[in-house]
C-alpha cells in the first residue's frame, strides 16, 4: 500500500459540525474517515492526499482541505505559463 | 429498441459489454500516449442490454479507457450508461481539473431527457469521481440521488449484489502493474528530452556522456516508477538523486578508465560532473512522476518543488558548466 510521503497537510476536520452521513467515509480514497458511532472520525489524516472529494460531499462543511493536485508537472508548467491553478492534462489539450 | 419507447426526446445510443479488437488497439495507442486527447466516446446516454426503466444508471467519462472499464465489467447486465463529456479525460483527472463536475452531470441528465427514461431516480457514480461531484448539490438540483460505486470498474459485479463496497474496494492501490502500464506514457514523453539533451552531452562531452543521458533519462521514466516502493529516502526527489547516482556509477568508473593516463584534476573533474548531471536528471523526472501516483497532496508536492527544484536546477547547471570548461581545458591543452 502506498501512502502521502509528506509530513503535513491541509485537511481539517471539526467533528462538532458532523452530520453522520458517513459521505467522507464512502468517498475518501485513503480511508482518513472512520465513522465512529454517530459522527465521523479522523483516524489517519497523514493518508490524506488533498484531493478534496470530502470536502466537496460534505453537506454540513464539517471538513475544509486546500485541495488540488498534487502534480509537479502540472505545478511547474502552471509557474512557467504564468496561470494560477494548475490542473491536469498535461498533454496537448 | 424498447429504451427509445420511454421518451421520444431521448436520444440512445446502444452498446454492449464487448471489448473488441479495435477497442484494444485503441487502448495500446492511449497507453503509449499517441494521440493522447483523442481517445473519446460521444458524451450522452447508453443502452447496454435491454434496460427497462428500472434499470441501473452508471455515470462515466468520455475517455475510451473510462467508458470501456466499464462497459467491460457489466457483463449480463441491462442497464444505462450516462457518458459526461470530460474532454477525452480519465475520470479521477476530470474530477480533479473540474470537467468530471457537479455542473456536468446536472446538464447531462437534462440534455439526455433521463428523468423521463428512467424512474428510479439513483445514479451509480465510480469514487474518484467524487472530487468534482457533490452529491447533495445533484440531488438538490435534479433529484437524483448519488451513489459513489467502487474505486474500479472490475469490482461492480461484487459491489451489485449488496450495494455495499469494502474498505478494500474503497482504497486506491498502486501496485507494480499499475505503475508498469504508465511507463508507455512516460517513455513517450521523454524521447524528445533524451534526444535533444543526448545529441547536447555528446557534443560537449562525447559518446559516454551521451550513453550516460540515455541511462539517466531510463531510469527516470521506467526504472523509477517500478521500483519506488522500494527507494528508501521519503520523498521522489531524493529516491530520484539515489537512482540516478547508482545509475551513473558504470559510467563514472568507464570515464575514469578510458582517462587513466589523464590527469588528476581531469579525471577528479569528471567524475564531479557526472555526479552532478545525471543524478539530477533522474531526480527531476521523479519529481514529475508525482501527478502520475496515486497519493501525493498538493501541498507536499509544492514544498517538494521549492526544496529540491533549485538543487537540481544548480547540480545540472553547475555540471553541464564543468563539463565545458573540461571540454576547452582540454582542446587548450591539446593543441
Amino acid at each position: 500500500m502506498m501512502r502521502n510521503v509528506y509530513d503535513f497537510n491541509t485537511l481539517q476536520y471539526d467533528s462538532q459540525l458532523c452530520s453522520g452521513c458517513r459521505m467522507c467515509t464512502i468517498v475518501c480514497p485513503h480511508q482518513v474517515f472512520e465513522q465512529n458511532g454517530k459522527i465521523a472520525e479522523l483516524i489517519h489524516p497523514k493518508d490524506c492526499m488533498e484531493c478534496g472529494a470530502c470536502q466537496l460531499n460534505c453537506p454540513t462543511d464539517a471538513i475544509t482541505v486546500d485541495s488540488g493536485v498534487g502534480c509537479a508537472k502540472a505545478m511547474m508548467i502552471a509557474a512557467v505559463k504564468g496561470k494560477k491553478e494548475p490542473t491536469c492534462g498535461c498533454a496537448r489539450p | 429498441m424498447n429504451a427509445q419507447n420511454n421518451s421520444s426526446q431521448a436520444h440512445i445510443r446502444p452498446t454492449t459489454s464487448k471489448i473488441t479488437f479495435k477497442n484494444r488497439w485503441d487502448h495500446f495507442l492511449a497507453r503509449w500516449a499517441f494521440n493522447r486527447m483523442g481517445h473519446r466516446v460521444e458524451p450522452g446516454l447508453y443502452s447496454l442490454g435491454h434496460p427497462a426503466a428500472d434499470s441501473h444508471v452508471f455515470v462515466s467519462g468520455n475517455y475510451t479507457l473510462s467508458f470501456d472499464a466499464l462497459r467491460a465489467n457489466l457483463t449480463r447486465l441491462d442497464c444505462y450508461i450516462l457518458v459526461l463529456n470530460t474532454k477525452g479525460i480519465n475520470v479521477w483527472c476530470a474530477a480533479g481539473g473540474g470537467h468530471f463536475s457537479t455542473d456536468e452531470l446536472v446538464n447531462r441528465i437534462e440534455t439526455t431527457h433521463l428523468p423521463e427514461v428512467v424512474k428510479r431516480h439513483v445514479l451509480i457514480l465510480p469514487q474518484l469521481s467524487a472530487s468534482g461531484v457533490a452529491a447533495h448539490d445533484v440531488k438538490k438540483q435534479t433529484g437524483f440521488r448519488v451513489e459513489y460505486g467502487p474505486v474500479r470498474a472490475k469490482d461492480l459485479p461484487e459491489y451489485l449484489k449488496a450495494r455495499k463496497a469494502t474498505k478494500e474496494m474503497r482504497t486506491v492501490s498502486f501496485a507494480l502493474y499499475d505503475r508498469l502500464i504508465l511507463t508507455g506514457v512516460e517513455i513517450a514523453h521523454a524521447v524528445i528530452p533524451l534526444v535533444v539533451l543526448g545529441v547536447i552531452m555528446f557534443f560537449i562531452s562525447g559518446l559516454l556522456a551521451a550513453a550516460a543521458t540515455v541511462a539517466a533519462i531510463f531510469a527516470g521514466v521506467v526504472l523509477f516508477p517500478l521500483l519506488l516502493p522500494w527507494l528508501p529516502t521519503p520523498n521522489f526527489s531524493t529516491k530520484g538523486f539515489l537512482l540516478g547516482g547508482i545509475v551513473v556509477l558504470p559510467f563514472v568508473l568507464l570515464r575514469c578508465l578510458g582517462a587513466a593516463d589523464a590527469e588528476f584534476w581531469w579525471r577528479a573533474g569528471s567524475i564531479l560532473a557526472y555526479l552532478l548531471v545525471f543524478p539530477s536528471m533522474t531526480a527531476f523526472i521523479a519529481l514529475n512522476f508525482t501527478g502520475s501516483t496515486t497519493f501525493t497532496s498538493r501541498s507536499g508536492v509544492k514544498s517538494e518543488i521549492f526544496t529540491y527544484f533549485p538543487v537540481m536546477a544548480w547540480m545540472f547547471c553547475s555540471g553541464i558548466v564543468i563539463t565545458i570548461a573540461l571540454a576547452l581545458a582540454r582542446f587548450f591543452i591539446d593543441s
